[in-house]
């Protein structure tokens, strides 16, 4: 991707490829290609068959482009379309995510009293440095990368994304109360591993 | 990390998802916050999750596999092609 069209809207890269700007199609591709996958995951039963909704789903695009009027962003109007499509496709029963909301966060650190055993290391020096921020970026990839499915297309469509609870609570089929319990314990998760970034740290 | 009012360090750590969120009660907030205020080790592990929201916000989508990008400009390239022949039919 050219640096131009990585930094240009979405709702511009629309408008180009409308006008045959293949290149701008392909920016978005690259944008979404792999949300739309995830989000389709969630409703069929194999990774090839959300590869065939994600297609469909650029199809559709170019299809409605001319007639996407702007009243969402174009993020959430594609994203609309993939769930539409997979939920459409699904052949599985949604699967139920079995979170118990009780399960505490970060257990092991705790006493019987619910105190801290060892209090959190500082972040400080990890945040202050540039190369280290971008290795820890990096350690957070991997570490996605390793979640459960639910938690990984969570906290990929919230954080990573940027969606809101309500838009990745409609797009998994799941309560808004699941995604945050899911969230919070997927960004617990990938705090530990910053702490595991900045202990082995030089 | 003493306890205060009636929320403990593991309770306080939980209450945080919602509180990120924007999603915790009145009554939950003024609880959390209160033992923010005198928890260092809460307050610390607060930051952490801030600091981990704003980070992952800046992990790259994963990368395409090539075939997969063909695949798509060929759909891009039929969707044009079909177009360009109806226009140009009768």
């Amino acid at each position: 991707m050219s640096t131009t069209v990585s930094l240009v809207d979405d709702e511009e890269l629309l408008r180009r490829f409308l006008a045959g700007d293949r290149e701008a199609f392909r920016g978005l591709v690259e944008r979404y290609q792999s949300a739309l996958v995830r989000i389709a995951r969630r409703y069929v039963n194999s990774p090839a068959l959300a590869e065939d909704v994600a297609q469909d789903t650029w199809m559709a695009v170019l299809r409605g482009a001319a007639r996407f009027e702007g009243r969402s962003s174009f993020k959430t109007w594609l994203f609309h379309i993939v769930a539409n499509r997979a939920r459409t496709t699904g052949v599985r029963e949604r699967r139920q995510i079995p979170i118990d909301p009780t399960d505490p966060v970060a257990a092991s650190r705790f006493d019987s009293e619910g105190m801290w055993k060892e209090p959190p290391p500082s972040f400080a020096d990890l945040l202050a440095d540039t190369q280290d921020r971008a290795r820890a970026v990096g350690s957070l990839r991997a570490a996605i990368a390793e979640l459960p499915e639910a938690p990984r297309s969570v906290v990929t469509l919230r954080d990573v994304e940027g969606l809101s609870t309500r838009e990745v609570s409609a797009l998994l089929g799941m309560s808004e109360a699941n995604v945050r319990v899911v969230l919070h314990r997927a960004r617990a998760q990938l705090r530990d591993e910053l702490e595991r970034v900045v202990k082995g740290g030089e | 990390m003493a306890r205060v009012r009636d929320i403990n360090c593991r309770h306080a750590v939980e209450l945080m998802g919602d509180y990120l969120e924007d999603r915790l009660s009145r009554r939950d907030r003024r609880r959390l916050e209160h033992h923010l205020a005198a928890c260092d080790a809460c307050a610390t592990y607060l930051e952490e999750m801030r600091a981990t929201i704003e980070l992952t916000g800046r992990v790259e989508p994963d990368d395409l596999r090539p075939e997969v990008l063909d695949a798509l400009l060929a759909v891009y390239d039929d969707f044009w092609r079909d177009r360009g022949e109806r226009t140009a039919g009768p």
